[in-house]
């Protein structure tokens, strides 16, 4: 069995984003995931995300854990800075490397067992600390590369590819993430890259921590009839709430849209999340009616999709600790080494 | 959109460009993997059943799949195809085992060919081994034709042509060669089933300008002038030659005129440099040759003294277009003057049939072409069929060699008083490539080398011998690796959408972005929202319905690198590789089979 790499011949006319790079420049190695595996399209989707956004690949870092999910950074960006971490252990690598250097844009991805079993610790305190990151987490309900053991996030019922139904509360990652202070929560699908790519675009621009929870069917152990995270029950079931549009740089919105279809949301940086409601009575940025909409649809066996919660006006774990302004390698070494008077100085305050 | 009809053979045969842009439909991918695979053998056989002449094609087809090549739209260049084809030729073994084996139960039907050029061998070599006594004439003491008289030999050589030439012969054909058929009265007079006329365009075009007949002794066409050259009559011409003409023929009398004494030789063109009819490979060969090509020059007057020539004048001109994008030369009123020695006139062929009486049912039209039906082949009077350039006016072998396999099936429905209009259709198989997880049985790795250039003869060398051929094709090394640039269009991506499960694997994964999930719309405007817009509006999108969400797969065939990573990321197979074989019909030997495509 070999994998060949992609051909490198392109489509004659590839466009170029700002920087001059075409998306084919985003790439990564070809992935040795299953054949269908959604992670792959969700690695698509966030070629296509940066590609669109002109982020330049080297100021990029991206961070995982382990597991299928973990793997797939290879698979996409391979201009940018990588790490694979211990299992669990992303979130400690990633608010450490964020402490660092606060001028990379980190992604930080990871799957349900990663992220809601050995990890969920990591994930919740760096998600209340605030780090300034796109969280993704490829959740899949199953433990795929130990042949699709139910993880922590699988539905109560849900039936595994034997038969045998899963008796276990799950763990709503969007819950804890909206209880636990994100200031950007997403929930999306693998099979529809449509409202996926805008997610992933808002959630990069985003200050603060983004959490994005893509439900991304395992083609090998959780595609079948009793899965609630095959792709004909997610389909079936997804109930999205708007979708979003990602307005880069400061144009005019001048299109008239009818009063409470369409919610406009400035960002730290300028760019404008124009959400166009598909669910009236949805508010993206009221955190505690998102928390209950969703419990509500949960029990109606709904998944609900779209961009759930925005703070426009969110800041980072740099804004609160008050850290210096620029990146550690950035400071020489008269800001780093300000002297024996100046030791003297601190030792003597803190006597 | 329609949801597409693989069912026609249409289809997949068009996605094969190459293919489909071949007058004789030969699979060209399909001999293109045997010569990769060091099969010189099988490819050599698989092109002799559909063009019949691969020796020399591989080296002066005029090759129509080049352009159609789909790597010269994702590439800087297309595959060379026919250089390819020319490796198998010259690498191959002894194939006379391989041929259709005599003597062929007769059927008891004598047809009579005119012209032994390619299409007349052709029909012969398609229906001698369907039982028919077949009688080429020709006035020229060899086969072979135009092949044999026009073109120079350090193009092709003799024993190309006697070696292919020979394998018709070998089935049983008789031959009468120098004897000139006057009268096609009197030919089917003489009671033949059916009578092929492929005697050529036998006439260059005269030059009618002041002066042309006081010079005579040093102005000459260039068709007959090429083939006295051939035949050994013409040994040396002056010093400084003028070309007319920017056809093929023109290339080959500057170029034959370099070998035989010409040291100031240029070619001078009534319209612009890029309109001019030679194919650019013979432009860059003879440009290669220091031969200038002097471009809007309108031959005014051939200046000269004491009954010899001295130069020739010429109307500048320039290129002028109206609205409708038709061009004029306007003369620009400047006179240019060149001297010369001697001057060869390559301005065009013509059909002349002088031979054949008005009265004998055979119909001709305003422009003195005979009326001939353009899929049957068949004359108005119904025992004789036309065929080559006798046809339809100067085209090329391999047009000549199409035409004859239609003509040989007319001929044979017709002698067994079948309707001729009613066609066979070709065989079609269609065959998953599928051998485990990421394998197929083609190579589908895709090569990123550039178009390898095929070797040629040291320049000095070549000039000095008129019979030492230029190129020196590719060696095995080499016919390797451009083999390997040919993306395999025929192994095509068959979508089955009953067992998709629409999770994008194959988007993402296309290196081309030809493939979209969506809603259906009409063509024009689908065409514009795919995943990469499909601008291409002569090549087809394949639309299938039936998925589970209601949308198409549309996919734009247009830059589709035949690489497979849609089907090796298929979870479900709904996308599979299947090799596409279209076998154009051919006239049924009669007891043999010819040789089976590999």
């Amino acid at each position: 069995m070999t994998f060949l790499p992609k051909p490198k011949l392109h489509h004659p006319k590839l466009v170029e984003n700002g920087l001059g790079f075409t998306r084919r420049d985003y790439e990564g190695a070809i992935s040795t995931l299953c054949a269908g595996c959604g992670h792959d399209s969700i690695s698509a989707a966030i070629i296509h995300a940066c590609f669109e956004l002109d982020l330049p690949p080297h100021r990029i870092a991206k961070l995982s854990g382990i597991g299928c999910s973990s793997k797939t950074p290879t698979y996409f960006l391979g201009n940018s800075h990588g790490f694979n971490s211990v299992h669990g252990r992303m979130p400690s690598v990633l608010t450490g490397a964020n402490l660092a250097n606060r001028e990379l844009i980190y992604l930080g991805v990871s799957g349900d067992g990663d992220s809601a079993s050995i990890g969920f610790g990591q994930f919740a305190h760096s998600i209340r600390r605030g780090v300034n990151m796109t969280y993704i987490v490829e959740n899949n309900g199953v433990y795929g590369l130990t042949k699709g053991q139910f993880s922590a996030t699988a539905d109560k019922g849900a039936k595994s590819k034997k038969g045998v139904a899963n008796n276990d509360e799950a763990i709503d990652l969007v819950a804890v993430a909206l209880q636990l202070g994100a200031t950007y929560v997403g929930r999306s699908f693998s099979g529809d890259k449509a409202q996926l790519i805008p997610l992933i675009k808002g959630a990069l621009t985003h200050k603060g921590a983004a959490f994005i929870d893509c439900i991304s069917p395992c083609v090998t152990f959780n595609n079948h009839e009793g899965s609630t995270k095959s792709f004909d029950y997610v389909r079936e079931h997804n109930a999205a709430v708007n979708f979003l549009d990602v307005i880069e740089g400061r144009e005019e919105i001048t299109t008239d849209y009818a009063p409470g279809t369409v919610e406009i949301v400035k960002q730290h940086d300028g760019s404008l999340l124009k959400l166009r409601k598909l669910s009236n009575e949805y508010d993206a940025t009221d955190r505690i009616a998102a928390m209950n909409f969703l419990q509500e649809h949960h029990a109606k066996g709904e998944i609900v999709t779209g961009l759930l919660y925005v703070d426009g006006e969110s800041g980072d774990m740099h804004d609160l600790l008050g850290t210096a302004k620029h990146p550690l390698n950035d400071m020489d070494e008269s800001l780093l080494c300000p002297g024996s008077a100046a030791l003297e100085k601190l030792n003597a305050s803190l006597r | 959109m329609k949801p597409t009809d693989i069912g026609n053979p249409d289809y997949f045969h068009k996605v094969v460009d190459c293919q489909w842009a071949c007058p004789a439909h030969t699979p060209v991918p399909e001999y293109i993997r045997l010569i990769a695979a060091g099969r010189y053998d099988d490819a050599y056989m698989i092109n002799w059943k559909s063009n019949v002449f691969p020796g020399i094609l591989g080296r002066t087809c005029d090759r129509p799949c080049e352009p159609a090549c789909r790597r010269g739209r994702v590439d800087e260049e297309p595959v060379a195809i026919c250089r390819l084809k020319r490796v198998a030729a010259d690498n191959k073994g002894d194939v006379h085992a391989r041929m259709p084996q005599g003597p062929f139960p007769s059927n008891g039907k004598r047809i009579a060919v005119v012209g032994a050029g390619p299409a007349g061998l052709a029909v012969a070599r398609d229906l001698a081994p369907a039982g028919y006594q077949v009688i080429v004439h020709d006035s020229a003491p060899n086969g072979g034709g135009f092949i044999r008289s026009q073109i120079p030999k350090f193009r092709l050589p003799d024993s190309v042509i006697d070696e292919e030439v020979g394998y018709i012969t070998d089935l049983g054909v008789e031959t009468r060669y120098n004897s000139y058929v006057s009268s096609l009265k009197d030919l089917l007079d003489e009671g033949y089933d059916a009578v092929f006329v492929g005697s050529g365009a036998p006439r260059g075009r005269e030059l009618d300008v002041p002066g042309r007949q006081e010079a005579a002794a040093n102005i000459h066409i260039g068709i007959d002038w090429l083939s006295s050259v051939s035949f050994g009559h013409v040994k040396s011409i002056g010093k400084r030659v003028i070309v007319l003409g920017g056809g093929n023929t023109a290339m080959d009398c500057c170029r034959s005129a370099r070998r035989l004494g010409g040291t100031e030789v240029k070619v001078i063109v009534r319209s612009g440099f890029e309109e001019m009819k030679a194919s650019p490979w013979e432009k860059e060969d003879a440009m290669h040759e220091d031969i200038p090509i002097l471009n809007f020059l309108v031959p005014k007057e051939v200046i000269h003294k004491h009954g010899r020539i001295v130069g020739m004048s010429f109307d500048k001109v320039e290129a002028k277009y109206d609205d409708k994008g038709r061009r004029t030369l306007v003369p620009t009123g400047a006179v240019v003057q060149y001297a010369c020695d001697d001057v060869l006139v390559a301005i065009g062929q013509e059909n002349a049939f002088p031979w054949i009486e008005k009265d004998i049912g055979v119909e001709f039209d305003r422009w003195g072409m005979p009326k001939v039906d353009a899929l049957t082949f068949q004359s108005t009077n119904p025992r004789v069929f036309f065929g080559g350039d006798a046809a339809f006016g100067p085209k090329n072998i391999i047009w000549a060699v199409a035409h004859a396999h239609q003509a040989a099936i007319s001929i044979d429905k017709f002698c067994h008083g079948q309707d001729v209009a009613e066609r066979p259709g070709p065989g079609v198989t269609l065959v998953s490539q599928k051998m485990g997880i990421h394998e197929w049985s083609y190579d589908n790795a895709v090569s990123i080398d550039l178009r390898f250039k095929v070797p040629h003869r040291d320049k000095a060398a070549s000039l000095i011998d008129i019979k030492a051929e230029v190129e020196l094709g590719f060696d095995a090394a080499l016919a390797f690796k451009e083999a390997q640039r040919c993306l395999n269009c025929d192994v095509q991506t068959v979508f089955a959408p009953k067992l998709c499960i629409e999770c994008d694997a194959c988007v993402d994964i296309c290196p081309v972005d030809c493939i979209s999930f969506t809603d259906d719309g009409e063509e024009d405007e689908l065409r514009t929202r795919l995943m990469a817009p499909a601008d291409n509006k002569t090549q087809d999108i394949y639309v299938a319905h039936g998925l589970k969400t209601g949308r198409i797969m549309a996919k734009d065939e247009d830059v589709c690198l035949h690489c497979g990573m849609c089907a090796e990321r298929c979870p479900t197979g709904a996308w599979d590789m299947q090799r596409f074989l279209l076998d154009m019909a051919q006239v049924e030997p009669a007891g043999v089979k010819l040789e089976a495509l590999a």
